[in-house]
Formats: C-alpha cells, sequence, structure tokens
C-alpha cells in the first residue's frame, strides 16, 4: 500500500482521540484518549520514515512512546491522588482553578 | 505725569488688598479709614494728573501709558496700557472724588455692621475697577475692567448676604451684565475684525478707511457695544436689575447705582463717538432707547413706594437723558449731566439713607411724613437734591439737562420729538421727585419723628427685611444694630455737605454765553466730532424758560396733590387704574423676561438634566462604556471556568485554526 | 497480501479506536486501546518497521496499558453518575464538530498535497532496514543526546508519580475521627467483578454465607 493510506488511517486515529478527550468525563479514558492521539502521530512517523526509506522517523516514534508512558505515568498518579482524596473521579467537578 | 496716572490705579487697588488681607489686623474703624485714604489719594493724583496734563499743549493731550504687553501674535494686540486725555481724566476726577465722599459717609453709616472691613474691601476694589474701565485705553482693559465692575456689584448688592432678596438680587444683576458682557465682547470682535487692532487711538485713527465698505458689520459691532452698554447703564429692557440692586446698602446704591457704574456705557459711548459718528443706525438705537427709558422710569417713578427704588427709577430716567445725548453727538452735554447726576443723585441716596435709619429700617414712603423738624439737615439736603434733580435754575441739574436737550433740538428733523419728549420727561422727573420730598418731609409727623423731635432714635422691636418683612437678626451677613443719621454723624453731614455745595454750584462749569470751561477742556478728545455746533442762541434761551417753566410746574403739581389736598392721588390712581397698574408693575419687564427668558431656560436645564443626563450621558455613555467592560469581563470570566473539557476544546480548536492556516497558504 | 494484511489491521485500529471512546466502563476501554495497539504493531510490521512493532507490544501493550489496568482496578468503574446539572450543555456536539474539522483538515493535506508525492511505496530498502541493529546503531550515534534526555526523563516521570500519589507525612498523620464507612470500600472496588460492577458489595461469595 502506498504511504496516503497509512496517513488517512493516522488521521482518522487522531481525529477520534481528539473526540474522545473532548466528550469523556471519567480522567482514566481522557488519557486513553490521549494515548490515542500519540499513536496516531506514531504511524504517521512510521510511515513517512518508510517513504524516505530513512530510519529517524523510527527513532522519533520511539522517542514518542518513551514520552507517551512517562506521561500516563504521572496522569495516572495524578488520579490516584484524586481518588485517595475521596474527590469524584470526574473532570467536570474538579474545577476549582477557575477565573 | 506717568507716576500720578498709575497711582490712580494703585491707590485703590493697594487699599482693596490691605483692607481684605490685614483687617483681623487693624482696629475696627481704621479699615474705614485706610479706605477712604486709599480712593482719596487716588483723587490727588487725579488732580495731580489734571494738571500735568493741562500744562501740555493741545495734539499732546491724549497718552498712552503701557505697563506691558500681553500678547503681539496672530495680530492680537493685548497690552496693559492706560489712556489719559481730558475725558478719561475728567472721568476719573468724578469717579474718585464722590467716592470719596462716599466712603467717608460709610465710615459712619456702616459703623455697626459685622461686614464692615469686607465692605470697604468691596468698595476699594470696585473704585479700581471702575478706574480701569474709564482709564483702559484699548478694548481689553476696557472689558476687564466692565468685568470686574459688574463682579464689585454683585459682591455689594448680596453684601447682606443672608438676606435672600439681596442675594437673588446681586445674581440678577450679574446675569444681565453678563448679557451686556457678551454684547461687548461680541462687539469688540466685529470691530476688531476690520480695524485689526485693540487700541483706541488706532481703531479711531483709521475708522473710516477700515469701515468705508464694511458699514454693516461696523453697525452690528456698535449696536452689540450699545447691548453691553444698556445693561450696565440700566436702560429697558436690560434694566430689571437696577430696581433690586437697592438690596445693597445705602453707600453702594449712593455710589455704583447713580454716580458711577450705571455711568460706564455713556462713557463708553462717549469713548466710542468716532465709530457711532460712522454710523447713523447705531446713533439713533441709542438715542431712541435712552428716550424710551427715560420715559418709562418716570412713570414708574410715579407710581412705587420705595423710597429707594423712587430714586432708583430716577438714576435709570436720567441715564437715559445722558445716552440720548451722547447717541445724538452732544458729548460734552451728556458729560455734564453725568457730573451733576453724581453730585445730587449722590446726595440723595445719602439723605435717603438718613430718613430710612431714622425710619428704624422702614423703605416704605406711604409710612414716611412730617420729618421736617426732625431731620433738618436732612430735609436740606434732599431739598437741595431735589431742585438740582428737577433741573431748577440755578441749580447743576438745570444746566445740564438743558444743554442735552438744546443739542438734541440743534440736530432738527427727526430729532425734535426726543427734544418735546425731553422736556415732557423733565416734567415727570419734578413730579416724582417732589412727590418723594412733600411724602416724606411735609404732613402729619409719623410716630419715629416724634420719637426724633424729643432725642430719641427709634429702633424697630426686630431688625427686619424692609421687602418681605420677615424677622432677621444683626449678626455677620444682615445690617447691623445701630442706624445712624446725618443729623448725628460728623462724617455723614461732612460728605454731604460737600455734595450738596456741587449740586448747587457744579454747573458753573458750563453757563451758556458765560462759561464753557468744560467744553474747552474735553474739546481735545471731541475735536473730531461732526456735532461741534451746538444749539443756536435762540434755541438755548427758548430751551431755558422752557425747562424752568416746567421744572416750576412740577414742583406745583407735586405740591398740590401731595400737600393742599392729600387724597387726590387716591383719586387719580382710581380714575386711571389701568395705567396704575401698569406703572406700579414697572411695565411688566420682570413678568415678560420671565416668560420669554428665564421659563425657557429653566425647562432647558430641567430637559438637560432629567433627559440628556441621566439617559444619554449616565445610561448610553457612562453606562453603556461600564456595560462593555463587564460584558467583555463576562465573556473573558466564561473562559476561565476550570472545565478542563471547555479548555480541550479550545486546545482542537485552535489547533484546527492553525492547520487551516497552513493549509490555505499552502493551496 | 500485504494490502489485505493492511486493511485488517487499519479496520482493526479504527475500531479499537472508536471502542476506547464509546465503551462506558474504562476497563473495557483499556481493553479496546490494548487491541488498537496490537493492530498498530501489525501495521508497523508492514511499513518495515520490525523493532518499533516489537517495542509497541512489549513496552506499549506489555507494560503501560498493565500499570492502567492497575489502576482502572485500583480506582473503580462506570463514571459516576451526576450531581449537579451537565456542565456545557453544547460540549458533545463541540466536540464531534471539532474532531470531524481536524479530520477533514487532515485528510485535505493528505490528499491534497500532490498525490504524486506520497502516493508513493518509497525506495526499495535492503533487509536491515528497521532492524534492532540499524535503531541500536542511530540510537548510539546519531541520536545519544536524545536517548539519554529521554531516559532522564523516565527517571523523572517516575520519581514523579511516586511523589503524587504517596501518602503526606507518614503514618499517624490522619487524626480524624474514624467511622464506619472508612472501611467500607467504595462501590465497584476490590475483585474484578466489583470493579465491573455486576455485583454489590455485600454479594461477595462467602460473605453473606450465600451463592447466587
Amino acid at each position: 500500500m502506498s504511504v496516503d493510506w497509512y496517513l488517512v488511517v493516522s488521521a482518522l486515529v487522531f481525529a477520534v482521540g481528539a473526540i474522545g478527550v473532548l466528550t469523556r468525563r471519567n480522567p482514566l479514558v481522557i488519557l486513553l484518549c490521549l494515548e490515542l492521539m500519540l499513536n496516531a502521530a506514531n504511524i504517521a512517523l512510521i510511515a513517512f520514515a518508510r517513504m524516505w526509506g530513512n530510519a529517524e522517523g523510527q527513532i522519533f516514534a520511539i522517542i514518542v512512546m518513551v514520552v507517551a508512558a512517562c506521561e500516563v505515568c504521572i496522569g495516572l498518579g495524578l488520579v490516584v491522588a484524586i481518588f485517595r482524596r475521596r474527590l469524584p473521579i470526574d473532570v467536570d467537578e474538579i474545577r476549582e482553578l477557575h477565573g | 505725569m506717568q507716576t500720578s496716572a498709575w497711582l490712580i490705579l494703585l491707590f485703590p487697588l493697594a487699599g482693596t488688598l490691605i483692607n481684605s488681607l490685614g483687617y483681623r489686623a487693624l482696629p475696627a474703624r481704621v479699615v474705614g479709614w485706610i479706605g477712604t485714604a486709599a480712593i482719596f489719594g487716588a483723587f490727588v493724583a487725579a488732580v495731580a494728573t489734571f494738571i500735568a496734563l493741562h500744562d501740555r499743549s493741545e495734539e499732546h493731550k491724549q497718552v498712552v501709558y503701557t505697563a506691558w504687553k500681553y500678547a503681539d501674535t496672530a495680530g492680537v494686540d493685548g497690552t496693559l496700557s492706560i489712556l489719559i486725555d481730558p475725558l478719561s481724566i475728567f472721568m476719573a476726577l468724578v469717579v474718585t472724588g464722590v467716592s470719596t465722599l462716599i466712603h467717608l459717609y460709610s465710615v459712619a453709616y456702616l459703623s455697626s455692621d459685622r461686614g464692615y472691613a469686607r465692605f470697604f474691601a468691596y468698595l476699594n476694589y470696585f473704585v479700581f475697577s471702575m478706574l480701569l474701565l474709564v482709564l483702559a485705553a484699548n478694548f481689553l482693559i476696557l472689558i476687564v475692567g466692565w468685568a470686574f465692575v459688574g463682579a464689585a456689584s454683585y459682591l455689594l448688592i448680596s453684601f447682606w448676604y443672608r438676606r435672600t432678596t439681596a442675594t437673588s438680587a446681586g445674581i440678577k444683576a450679574f446675569v444681565i451684565n453678563v448679557v451686556g458682557d457678551v454684547g461687548l465682547v461680541l462687539g469688540t470682535f466685529f470691530i476688531f475684525r476690520h480695524s485689526g487692532t485693540l487700541d483706541f487711538l488706532g481703531t479711531f485713527d483709521s475708522a473710516k478707511q477700515d469701515f468705508a465698505t464694511h458699514e454693516g458689520a461696523l453697525t452690528a459691532g456698535l449696536i452689540l457695544l450699545l447691548v453691553g452698554a444698556f445693561a450696565k447703564s440700566a436702560q429697558v429692557p436690560l434694566h430689571t436689575w437696577l430696581p433690586d440692586a437697592m438690596e445693597g446698602p445705602t453707600p453702594v446704591s449712593a455710589l455704583i447705582h447713580a454716580a458711577t457704574m450705571v455711568t460706564a456705557g455713556v462713557y463708553l459711548i462717549a469713548r466710542m463717538h468716532p465709530l457711532f459718528e460712522l454710523s447713523d443706525a447705531a446713533s439713533l438705537v441709542g438715542a431712541i432707547v435712552g428716550c424710551v427709558t427715560l420715559l418709562i422710569a418716570g412713570t414708574i417713578g410715579l407710581a412705587v413706594t420705595d423710597l429707594k427704588r423712587v430714586i432708583a427709577y430716577s438714576t435709570m430716567s436720567q441715564i437715559g437723558y445722558m445716552i440720548m445725548g451722547v447717541s445724538a453727538g452732544a458729548y460734552v452735554a451728556g458729560l455734564f449731566h453725568l457730573m451733576t447726576h453724581a453730585f445730587f443723585k449722590a446726595l440723595l441716596f445719602m439723605a435717603a439713607g438718613s430718613i430710612i435709619s431714622a425710619m428704624g429700617g422702614e423703605q416704605s414712603l406711604d409710612r414716611m411724613g412730617g420729618f421736617r423738624r426732625a431731620m433738618p439737615f436732612t430735609f436740606i439736603s434732599f431739598v437741595v437734591g431735589g431742585l438740582a434733580l428737577s433741573a431748577v435754575p440755578p441749580f447743576s441739574g438745570f444746566f445740564s439737562k438743558d444743554e442735552i436737550l438744546g443739542d438734541i433740538g440743534s440736530r432738527g428733523g427727526g430729532w425734535w420729538v426726543l427734544y418735546v419728549l425731553g422736556y415732557v420727561g423733565a416734567f415727570l422727573t419734578a413730579l416724582y421727585t417732589w412727590r418723594m420730598i412733600f411724602s416724606a418731609f411735609w404732613g402729619e409727623p409719623v410716630p419715629e419723628a416724634r420719637e426724633l423731635e424729643e432725642g430719641h432714635l427709634h429702633h424697630a422691636e426686630a431688625p427686619f427685611n424692609p421687602q418681605t418683612g420677615e424677622i432677621e437678626d444683626t449678626d455677620v451677613g444682615f445690617p447691623g444694630p445701630e442706624h445712624h443719621i446725618a443729623e448725628r454723624e460728623f462724617e455723614m453731614r461732612g460728605a454731604m455737605t460737600l455734595l450738596a455745595v456741587l449740586a448747587v454750584v457744579g454747573g458753573i462749569v458750563q453757563i451758556p454765553f458765560v462759561t464753557n470751561w468744560l467744553e474747552h477742556f474735553l474739546d481735545p478728545t471731541f475735536a473730531d466730532s461732526r456735532f461741534g455746533a451746538g444749539p443756536s442762541d435762540t434755541l438755548t434761551v427758548i430751551g431755558m424758560i422752557v425747562a424752568t417753566i416746567v421744572a416750576a410746574a412740577g414742583i406745583y403739581t407735586a405740591y398740590v396733590v401731595w400737600v393742599l389736598r392729600p387724597g387726590t392721588s387716591a383719586r387719580v390712581r382710581e380714575r386711571l387704574a389701568p395705567a396704575y397698574r401698569l406703572f406700579v408693575n414697572k411695565w411688566y419687564f420682570d413678568e415678560i423676561i420671565d416668560l420669554l427668558v428665564v421659563r425657557p431656560f429653566a425647562w432647558l436645564g430641567r430637559f438637560g438634566q432629567q433627559t440628556f443626563e441621566r439617559v444619554v450621558v449616565d445610561g448610553l455613555l457612562v453606562g453603556g462604556t461600564t456595560n462593555i467592560v463587564k460584558a467583555g469581563s463576562a465573556a473573558a470570566r466564561a473562559l476561565e471556568n476550570g472545565f478542563v473539557r471547555a479548555y480541550a476544546a479550545l486546545l482542537v480548536l485552535g489547533v484546527v485554526g492553525v492547520a487551516l492556516y497552513f493549509l490555505i497558504q499552502s493551496a | 497480501m500485504s494490502e489485505v494484511l493492511f486493511f485488517i489491521a487499519g479496520i482493526g485500529a479504527v475500531c479499537g479506536a472508536i471502542g476506547v471512546v464509546m465503551v462506558r466502563n474504562p476497563f473495557y476501554a483499556v481493553l479496546a486501546l490494548v487491541f488498537h495497539l496490537l493492530s498498530l504493531a501489525a501495521l508497523f510490521l508492514l511499513l518495515q518497521a520490525q523493532f518499533v512493532a516489537a517495542a509497541q507490544v512489549v513496552v506499549y501493550a506489555g507494560a503501560v496499558m498493565v500499570l492502567y489496568v492497575f489502576v482502572v482496578a485500583y480506582v473503580g468503574g462506570a463514571e459516576p453518575p451526576r450531581l449537579r446539572a451537565p456542565v456545557g450543555r453544547g460540549q458533545r456536539a463541540a466536540a464531534v464538530v471539532f474532531g470531524l474539522a481536524l479530520f477533514v483538515e487532515l485528510a485535505i493535506a493528505v490528499l491534497g498535497s500532490g498525490l504524486k508525492a506520497i502516493s508513493t511505496d518509497g525506495p526499495t530498502v535492503g533487509a536491515g532496514f528497521g532492524s534492532p541493529a540499524q535503531i541500536g546503531e542511530l540510537l548510539l550515534t546519531k541520536f545519544l543526546l536524545p536517548f539519554e534526555v529521554a531516559s532522564f526523563l523516565l527517571l523523572i516521570a517516575a520519581v514523579g508519580a511516586v511523589v503524587l500519589a504517596r501518602r503526606r507525612g507518614g503514618i499517624g498523620e490522619d487524626a480524624e475521627a474514624i467511622a464506619v464507612t472508612d472501611f467500607a470500600r467504595p462501590l465497584n472496588t476490590g475483585t474484578m467483578a466489583e470493579a465491573v460492577g455486576r455485583r454489590s458489595p455485600g454479594e461477595r461469595v462467602g460473605i453473606t454465607g450465600g451463592e447466587r
């Protein structure tokens, strides 16, 4: 398959991830959707690496995975902390940082 | 001469400053003497300047001294300059001379008033302003002096500031004066536009060429100047402030509203005579208004009962003569009458002050009577002043009034109407003057007179406002507790004696066929006038005879009506009820002005406040601005709601926007 | 052959993504994401990125998602009932619109940017392309700095996670009154079944003595 098909898949997954981030109320699921978006970016990177015949895109994708892992760590740590405080796990309810 | 000329101005200014700043440090009476001394110093300086001027040759009798230049850009030459010429020195002498005597009178008259120092500060300030006005060498200083004099008048009319009638009268005078100021300034502008200079002598010298093609502008400017003159000199229809101005203390009435301020209009026309002679229309307007005023004032003087107001209307009437005279080209005659009028009118006011004191503050003629034996000195002063006012020979008023009418008659044509009306006015003058004198001094002595004959000066149980009768007290802002009559106060007697002597012999400067000192003195100023001819000898003699007859007839009629047959005036009042109502209501001028001017402005003010201010300014402009800010803040606040998903949505929106931008760019 | 595999993997990826978004229970959402990641690994293999595919399965699906499962089990399940009025009423509609807009833009970018340029299969590459040897060589020569920085980032994240989720102040900090509810577990915690939410707490086998 030519590379543009992979890019279409990437775009689709990215859009679905964006919709998920905006729609779901559970912060865990929001983090999952963020992972979706990162993975979409990974597809695009790998596809372009293949297109240019250059493995640098794959290195980039590995680093993106590392970053995603770190971010999941921190995000889940936050959710655990919120849960420990007995606050509801709902982004709509946690809105004390408002203007 | 320069020193003495500036000293004329500086003495009263020093007097004001010393009195107003140092009154706490100075003992009570000293303030009065300082004020009087200041004006006397100015008088001496004026005499010195007069002598110095006399020594100069004919061509050099108009001198300008400049202190400094305010502005010399864009063609406006504003300088602080004074003009010393016969006319201004004449006015300065009259003003300072009569003012000195009035200050002397006030030293005693107001000695128990709690606002004594303030009075003398104001009075000196007034004299300073008046001198600034008459000595001005350009329109700028004239306008400044004009405005200052108006302010001084307001301060002095509402001197007893806790009396509502006095403060209302002060405001009324000031507002009408401001109308005149507007006319003066606009008129100056009209003239300045074509003459290019504010300086008097410069304007007059080039007047013929400047206005050769701009007759309309000249006439308009002069009529506007006349509006200013009418407001200041209380001519119809801007006269309504003068009777109300009698709320001020009697010396104020004597000085400002008889001898000096109200004559400023006459001075203005005399000073601007080169311009007036170029415009027949403006001169005609001045003459007609003067004539109308003298008749209307004369009729009102027959009907009103307040003593000071009768004298006020008499002032209005006499100034009508002066305005008529100087508008018709009779400059010397008009100024002569100005001088004699200052003498006898100030005298009359002083005597009126004395008799009001004797009545314990009561001012109504109906309540007075039979003071002849109780107050002999006041009586004689009244008689002397009355005879001079009625133009009985050989008193000064006779010669001056006669000369005005003679000069008017000599112009011929339509001016004969004014000539005849002038003599009608003279009859009315004699009539109301002697009505006043007979009512107050003949007949059965009223209780106050009887008390005084026994040596006890009447005091009302409680001090009261003579107009409304409401009870007052004698603290500062109201008249003082004591009343002072001439018979008991040396200063008052001294001032009145001097004025009486001047009223008797003042005519000597210009007796027809005998002397013409005044005309000769004023000649350098009025040499360029085309009306120098004067009446023929026959006309002069006819005038003198007619004047004597008219005066005698007036006095006799008054005697008959008010002494011989006491009920006559009541019967005449019934018979001519509509006329009487018209006169006693002052020809309804106050009501007309209220309807035409005061009410529309009050409505405008209310409209402005309720509709415009509230709805437009507060609601739309101020309210609108704040509401826009509030709405903006609310919108901004809505972005910071702590709602994570909203933030994420904005993020995505931003990304979409940026991607769109790049898409479009690359397309 | 590769086209068929591509379509299977592609559809799998998209269905996994949609599953993540639409499934109510977060546990099932995690499972959907795991499926998505495996499809993605297949796609990577098709693109000659063997090492990345392996890393994806081992690291991402193997480690990160397991971590997710732990936390979901600990924290709990379904979206709690709304206590207040819904905020952002237009949120769902706006979300769909924005997502669609994103997709459309990206599609335009992809499809409109000269199909000639990207509708290529790419140059023929040797067998070593995408192999661990090549990746390793690149990581340790050309991309040494990002490699080291990434490891440093991992360290920070680990420390950060510990800091965030620890108990503050040690034992004895909560000097509040102890209530019975402190000992009662929140809803749907505990065993897997409870996490799923099908059993109420009292229905645990063995407590009440009855078996359903």
